[in-house]
């Protein structure tokens, strides 16, 4: 029997691995010392830990380690990355790019810099999630100083092609940010390749603790930013504020097991996908959300059609998974991303995240597939629309009663 | 969001789930609500030539308040008349079931579900009967 509720959530957060908890712990008791402390050991100690995160972070992207900027999160490392640069280089040019599909920390930081009288195009994703290369191409405009395009979508797993579109930007002279957060351990990431000038980054998203990120800046050609935090002039000047030394080492030590584990980690991954994703595509009317080539083996979403969102996530509260439903989150609206694609609002609002990780086991996987199907069925059962379908009824000609 | 014992028993155990065949003697239906709205109520009422309520059935397409507001609305009709049903009011259903102010909407289309499948029964037996199915919320 498997321990209920069984988390399938793993793109929300990520539990931090036992071996990440224990290089952390003698940071925050014994050698506790400020890394900006010069004139003693307890400052040159931490320093040293502090310099050799950085290098596990740097190495695991193939960056050098003096590009990489500490901050509190994924979120923070995107506000620095786009408001940094549009402040930086507003003289260039006020245009700004991004997609429908990103994360809120982007777009609400887009739609700030809108307030400030910067210009900004959202691109529509394909139905697949993925962005059209001629459409961005074409959205990319002489006064355009930088877009922004995530590497991994932490709803439905995609992954966008950075690598051209990298070089659409480079070709252009517009910078190019990508948030990182949902791809580290997951995709190789090789920023000498890559024509990526700002990456963000999210320690527990990939095993380590909560509060902690980076941003990648490019030095080659170099990166201009303005500071968002004022203070103490720490990394460089851009981004001020005691480091979180005990964060740090656990987000280094984290990112050191992502680059040794994540190749054979994958592929056990991919494998209990699969077996969820045969297990489940054998319900009727499942739609699955996004591409599923250019997709992390991590997560699966799938939408049921003819069962109400809501009464679908209480019927399976055994699993701790995330759903496109309005119900269950603070917002009113149904999942934006699913609606980009083209989703219709009941589709959307029926959808279920499962994301799988480091601790999944095949049982809870088997456990999965048995309590979605049965439950599925148990709600169409109860649901007029299953007979209208069934009955051969096009539900988009019936008038229903308004109320 | 949590849920009161009430809901989560009759989402968990629904009473009365199913339909009654439409040709059958005596049966009305009453379908409310739409699937962009998120919630959508079939309610049959099986009449016998007394007019009494025998039975009842329902099937909802909904969240568990608006799938327990229906199952609770099939036990309460039973032995009733079709005027006493039309008694039933959503602030009835909602305080047996301590619905939340934002599942109010479920025992309103509750009671629509009555009143249509009434209005139902009685166009077919030539009365007519006031239905408000456009009730705002």
């Amino acid at each position: 029997m498997v321990k209920t509720p069984v988390y399938l959530d793993y793109s929300a957060t990520t539990p931090v691995d036992p071996r990440v908890a224990d290089k952390m712990i003698p940071y925050l008791v014994e050698k506790f010392g400020n890394p900006a402390s010069r004139s003693h050991p307890f400052g040159w100690e931490a320093e040293k830990a502090v310099e050799e995160a950085r290098e596990q972070v740097a190495a695991l992207v193939n960056a050098d380690p003096k590009e990489i900027v500490w901050t509190s999160g994924a979120t923070e490392s995107n506000n620095l990355a786009i408001k940094g640069a549009a402040h930086f280089y507003s003289g260039k040019g006020k245009h700004l790019v991004t997609v429908m599909t990103e994360h809120k920390a982007v777009l609400d930081t887009m739609r700030h810099l809108e307030g400030e009288g910067f210009e900004v195009t959202y691109l529509d994703p394909e139905p697949s999630g993925l962005v059209d290369l001629e459409k961005f191409k074409a959205a990319l405009r002489p006064d355009t100083i930088l877009a922004s395009v995530m590497l991994v979508n932490n709803e439905i797993g995609v992954i966008q092609d950075i690598a051209t579109l990298g070089e659409v930007c480079r070709g252009k002279g517009v910078l190019f940010h990508v948030d990182a957060a949902q791809a580290t351990g997951k995709v190789e990431i090789d920023l000498a390749k890559l024509k990526v000038d700002l990456m963000s980054f999210s320690a527990h998203k990939t095993y380590g603790p909560k509060g902690i990120g980076a941003l990648y800046v490019r030095r080659k050609p170099r990166v201009r930013l303005e500071a968002q935090m004022h203070g103490g002039g720490h990394e460089r000047g851009l981004r001020s504020g005691t480091l979180a030394t005990h964060q740090i080492v656990g987000m280094g030590e984290a990112f050191r097991i992502a680059k040794e584990e994540m190749a054979t980690e994958n592929e056990r991954i991919r494998a209990l996908r699969d077996r969820l994703y045969k297990g489940l595509s054998q319900i009727e009317e499942a739609h699955l959300n996004g591409d599923m080539e250019w997709r992390v083996p991590h997560n699966l979403n799938l939408s049921f059609n003819f069962v109400e969102g809501e009464s679908l996530i209480m019927a399976v509260r055994d699993l701790a998974v995330s759903s496109g439903s309005a119900c269950t989150s603070a917002s009113l609206e149904p999942s934006y991303v699913l609606r980009a694609l083209g989703r219709s609002d009941e589709l959307a609002h029926s959808s279920i995240r499962f994301t799988i990780g480091r601790f999944t086991t095949e049982e809870e996987v088997d456990f999965a597939i048995d309590l979605v199907t049965r439950n599925i069925g148990r709600l169409r059962e109860m649901s007029p629309l299953w007979d209208m379908f069934k009955e051969g009824i096009d539900l988009s000609t019936v008038k229903w009663a308004s109320h | 969001m949590s849920y009161s014992t009430k809901v989560l028993d009759h989402y968990e155990n629904p009473r009365n789930v199913g339909s009654f065949a439409q040709d059958e003697e005596g049966i009305a239906t009453g379908m409310v609500g739409a699937p962009a709205c998120g919630d959508v109520m079939k309610l049959q009422l099986k009449v016998n030539k007394d007019g009494i309520i025998e039975d009842a059935k329902f099937k909802t397409y909904g969240c568990g308040s608006a799938i327990a507001s229906s199952s609770l609305v099939t036990e309460w009709v039973k032995g009733k008349t079709l005027d006493q049903a039309l008694d039933i009011k959503n602030t009835h259903i909602a305080e047996e079931l301590a619905l939340p102010p934002v599942k109010i909407h479920c025992s309103v289309l509750a009671e629509d579900a009555i009143k249509a499948a009434v209005a139902d029964y009685k166009s077919k037996h030539g009365t007519t009967v006031e239905t408000n199915m456009c009730s705002s919320h």
